[in-house]
């Protein structure tokens, strides 16, 4: 791939006006944290997303040292969100051992939330706008806002407008019984009211997904998972947190034997036969996850290590509403652009970590890249984009195993692709890559490539040389 | 975990009635505040009439840091103070009658002795090439020392400093121990005598942050002992960076931003543990000077019920790992700036426990290993050392049964548990800059528990 130019520039060289940053720039990825994701209603049952989000910090603080140090940027959000919680990655920092200084926003973007934070962080710091930056997410089924109904909702507020206590009565005189039941949380596609669930089926359906491959897809990502765990690799990735060490949906047993026992809950009313079981669709989860991105060169002078580069990334979206996209059919468009852009083909990664919405969303997206019409079609393509080398695939498990706490998903993946691309470096002495590519509500999807990046010849020069 | 006991019998009635009754009354022991100044009153050197190494020792406790605010004499008379300690210097006794003069001269000084007081001896190593009136009168040193320290109340304790191999009165090492057992950092080590045996060490920069600018790694830390250890390295100024099993991460990390060090998820029986280790704390902190060995488990079981897994996972844990580690240490080059190990032994390490025989072996072979391995390091200014404590208030002993726990919190002289933090005290000391003439030792942090002590 074509790589820019590593020569540093300085600041007062710098014309007026011309943003003040070095081309060769790199946003690194220094590490990851994460706490065990918790089953709905588990060992999280009582934890807010403030609390989760708070103790991921804590912990990449305790991996990193970082106490009282003033970070460029905190950004993180959550998909399922209290409106108090309007300032949350600020309150988290708050919260944590880092330096209240530390400047913060919240993101939100459905289930790319995370990997849209970091896509974010990493532009800034290219930019040489900060030097260093966590990036994540949480989010919580467990402590999910309820919401009072419509009706309710709007007598309430005019009675807090009125004057008098007899325009108070009347506000609330237009109350009725059924406005009093609360109104939960909806994780259904707004303009077509099918949940997610529903609406994969579909796509399921059209691309003919079989059950056993689906079965095989999820029963791989448990046992990938589990061996990870085992050989230690989330040592350094991973904090428990009230009492969970793992993630607690994980079942290392997992088999395509035993998930085939189960019975589909998604798309029972179409006309073939029904796929999607709760086996093989990532159950609801609470958890969190953060990612920390900086300079080369603070990554330096902190003493840190380099495991990868944010190299770039990429969003797209489908007209699932009218158009005949499936609804998590977005990244099979976000990556052919982001690879062109890059230079890059598929035979280009060592790893592919395609988060596991369902076993069929990764399974709909791998058949759309081998599909000459589709390509052709939806994608402008001239024919296939190509295939993927399975045996490099969630090659550590991803969210059917782990589970899919919305937001927090996309750091876990960010620093999971990050490891290992270092470790692969580490291995051969070439640079080794990654794609992530995250589907999500609304016919979203985010990709990003991550990159090796601890010997990347001519870096320290650029870093050196930079006055930033 | 707190021994409310020992607040009942130091109130008024309580004291009264514990009195009456004849029931133990423990003292509240003396221990490290900041600022806290190192003795409690004036200090007696007592020694021979005209011993010069008693002047010696005066001389040396004057003019050491903070000494010179001390009162020092060198004989009783006119002291209006109660003694914050007594120093008996007996380095040049020759045969046992030379200890009637000190000794007695002690007598009187005891009934002075203000409450957390302390009583030292200095003395040198008996051994088989001395004579035997030299060697009688070295060795009865040891005797009377223990028995004094079963004497002493309100949280008075007694410890020796040994001077082996000709070193001498002027070695880092002597001063550091004298500090040690004068100040409160010692409140819970009693009855014990540290071998000095070489003048390698120097005293550090600043007695308040000896640590300053090195780089510790502790083991076992998320909770328990191993915090306590943490703490105190980092308050005397180390970089600590703190290991404990990934399933510990959450108190780990707590502790890691509360010492402001790094948190190392890692399980210490790994092979590659010792590389880990080294390879955090050289590429996050720039080197690595001195190593904890806290991490430890127990799976108590009669001998004749043992399973092999009870047997094994302790010896691994306790023993087998520190031993693969320090494999690693020995070879790396960064752990060569007077680098220290200090290994956590157990009193049921020297002298046994029922049910314990795994963890007995696996704590005996901590000793074991530190004789061996301080000379090992002594090349390039390092020590390998022990520490054993006795019974301490912990989350572990807090599930002993209650009326076990209160018999055991009883059975030594200080009548009293010690705190983790005696134990950490004990740790700091020894990873301290000027503890390098103190190698391949055991000190026991037990109040003179009756077992082993």
């Amino acid at each position: 791939m074509p790589r820019r130019p590593q020569t540093p520039t300085t600041i007062p060289t710098t014309p007026a006006g011309t943003p003040a940053h070095d081309a060769g720039r790199e946003a690194v990825i220094v590490g990851g944290n994460r706490i065990p994701f918790a089953r709905a209603g588990g060992a999280y049952a009582n934890a807010s997303n403030q609390d989760m989000l708070t103790a991921a910090l804590d912990g990449l603080v305790a991996r990193f040292g970082l106490q009282g140090e003033r970070i460029g940027e905190v950004v993180a959000g959550s998909v399922l969100k209290h409106s108090r919680d309007f300032n949350l990655a600020r309150e988290c920092v708050l919260g944590s051992s880092l330096s209240p200084q530390t400047p913060a926003y919240d993101l939100q973007q459905a289930c790319a939330t995370g990997l849209e934070a970091v896509i974010g962080v990493s532009n800034k710091i290219r930019l040489g706008q900060i030097e260093s930056a966590i990036a994540g997410g949480a989010d919580t089924i467990s402590d999910a806002p309820i919401a009072v109904s419509e009706g309710l909702r709007r007598a309430l507020l005019k009675a807090s407008h009125a004057k008098s206590l007899s325009a108070r009565i009347k506000a609330f005189a237009s109350v009725r019984p059924a406005d009093l039941a609360p109104a939960t949380p909806r994780t259904d596609e707004p303009r077509t009211g099918l949940s997610m669930g529903e609406h994969q089926a579909i796509t399921t359906a059209t691309w003919s997904i079989g059950r056993e491959e689906q079965d095989a897809l999820a029963a791989a990502s448990h046992q990938n998972l589990a061996a990870a765990y085992d050989a230690g690799f989330f040592d350094d990735l991973v904090t428990p947190y009230k009492g969970l060490v793992r993630d607690a949906n994980l079942r290392p047993d997992s088999s395509v034997e035993k998930l085939a026992k189960l019975s589909p809950v998604f798309g029972t009313s179409l006309a073939v036969p029904a796929t999607m079981t709760a086996g093989n669709s990532t159950p609801l989860s609470d958890g969190a996850s953060v990612v920390l991105v900086a300079s080369r060169a603070w990554a330096r002078d902190h003493d840190l290590p380099v495991l990868a580069r944010v190299v770039d990334g990429e969003s797209a979206a489908v007209d699932y509403v009218h158009g005949h996209d499936g609804l998590l059919m977005a990244p099979a468009h976000a990556v052919p652009r982001l690879l062109a852009r890059n230079a890059l083909t598929l035979d280009d990664f060592d790893f592919f970590e395609i988060h596991e919405a369902f076993a069929s969303t990764v399974l709909t997206t791998l058949a759309a890249w081998e599909d000459a019409d589709y390509c052709r079609t939806e994608l402008g393509l001239d024919g296939p984009f190509g295939s993927i080398d399975r045996s490099r695939l969630n090659v550590t498990g991803s969210s059917l195993a782990a589970g899919h706490p919305f937001a927090a998903t996309g750091a876990r993946i960010v620093a999971t692709a990050a490891k290992l691309v270092a470790n692969r470096a580490a291995e051969t002495g070439k640079v080794s890559r990654a794609l992530v590519s995250i589907c999500a509500a609304g016919g979203l999807g985010v990709a990003a490539i991550i990159e090796s990046a601890a010997s990347v010849p001519g870096a320290d020069a650029a870093t050196t040389g930079g006055a930033l | 975990m707190s021994d409310s006991y020992v607040s009942l019998v130091n109130g008024g009635l309580g004291g009264t009635v514990a009195k009456k009754l004849g029931l133990p009354r423990p003292g509240v022991l003396r221990r490290q505040t900041p600022d806290a100044p190192f003795a409690p009153g004036p200090v007696l050197v007592l020694g021979s009439p005209a011993s010069a190494d008693a002047d010696a020792v005066a001389q040396l406790i004057l003019t050491s840091d903070g000494g010179a605010d001390l009162d020092i004499r060198r004989a009783a008379a006119g002291a209006s103070a109660r003694w914050g300690a007594v120093v008996v210097v007996l380095s040049d006794v020759e045969h046992p009658r030379d200890l009637a003069a000190p000794m007695l001269d002690l007598s009187g000084a005891l009934r002075a002795l203000a409450p957390g007081g302390r009583v030292v001896t200095i003395s040198r190593e008996a051994t088989s090439s001395d004579t035997p009136s030299v060697a009688a009168a070295r060795q009865g040193v040891d005797g009377a020392l223990r028995s004094l320290a079963k004497e002493l109340r309100a949280g008075a304790t007694g410890n020796g400093i040994v001077l082996a191999g000709g070193v001498d009165l002027t070695a880092a090492s002597v001063g550091a121990a004298l500090r040690f057992f004068l100040s409160p950092r010692s409140a819970f080590v009693d009855g014990q005598l540290l071998t000095v045996s070489s003048v390698a060490g120097e005293a550090p920069g600043s007695w308040d942050r000896p640590l300053e600018g090195r780089v510790a790694v502790v083991t076992g830390a998320a909770r328990g002992i191993g915090a306590a250890i943490a703490r105190v390295l980092a308050r005397d100024g180390a970089r600590v960076v703190v290991v404990d099993v990934p399933a510990a991460g959450e108190a780990l990390a707590a502790l890691a931003n509360e010492v402001r060090g790094t948190a190392l998820q890692l399980d210490i029986t790994a092979p590659d543990a010792g590389e880990r280790i080294i390879d955090h704390a050289v590429s996050r902190h720039g080197g690595l000077d001195i190593v904890v060995h806290n991490a430890g488990i127990t799976r108590d079981k009669l001998l004749a019920n043992m399973s092999p897994e009870q047997w094994d996972s302790v010896l691994a844990v306790n023993i087998g790992a520190q031993l693969t580690i320090n494999e690693a240490l020995l070879a790396s080059p960064a752990f060569t700036r007077s680098p220290r190990i200090v290994s956590l032994a157990s009193t049921s390490g020297i002298a046994g426990n029922r049910g314990q025989t795994n963890y007995a072996a696996s704590k005996g072979g901590v000793i074991g290993m530190v004789r061996a391995t301080g000379p090992l390091l002594a090349g390039v200014g390092g020590t390998a050392n022990a520490v054993a404590p006795g019974f301490i208030e912990t989350e572990m002993t807090s599930r002993i049964p209650f009326a076990t726990r209160e018999v055991a919190r009883r059975l030594n002289s200080l009548q009293q548990a010690g705190l983790p933090v005696d134990v950490a005290e004990a740790v700091a000391f020894l990873a301290g800059p000027a503890a390098g003439g103190i190698n391949g030792e055991v000190l026991r942090v037990c109040g003179q528990n009756l077992v082993g002590a």
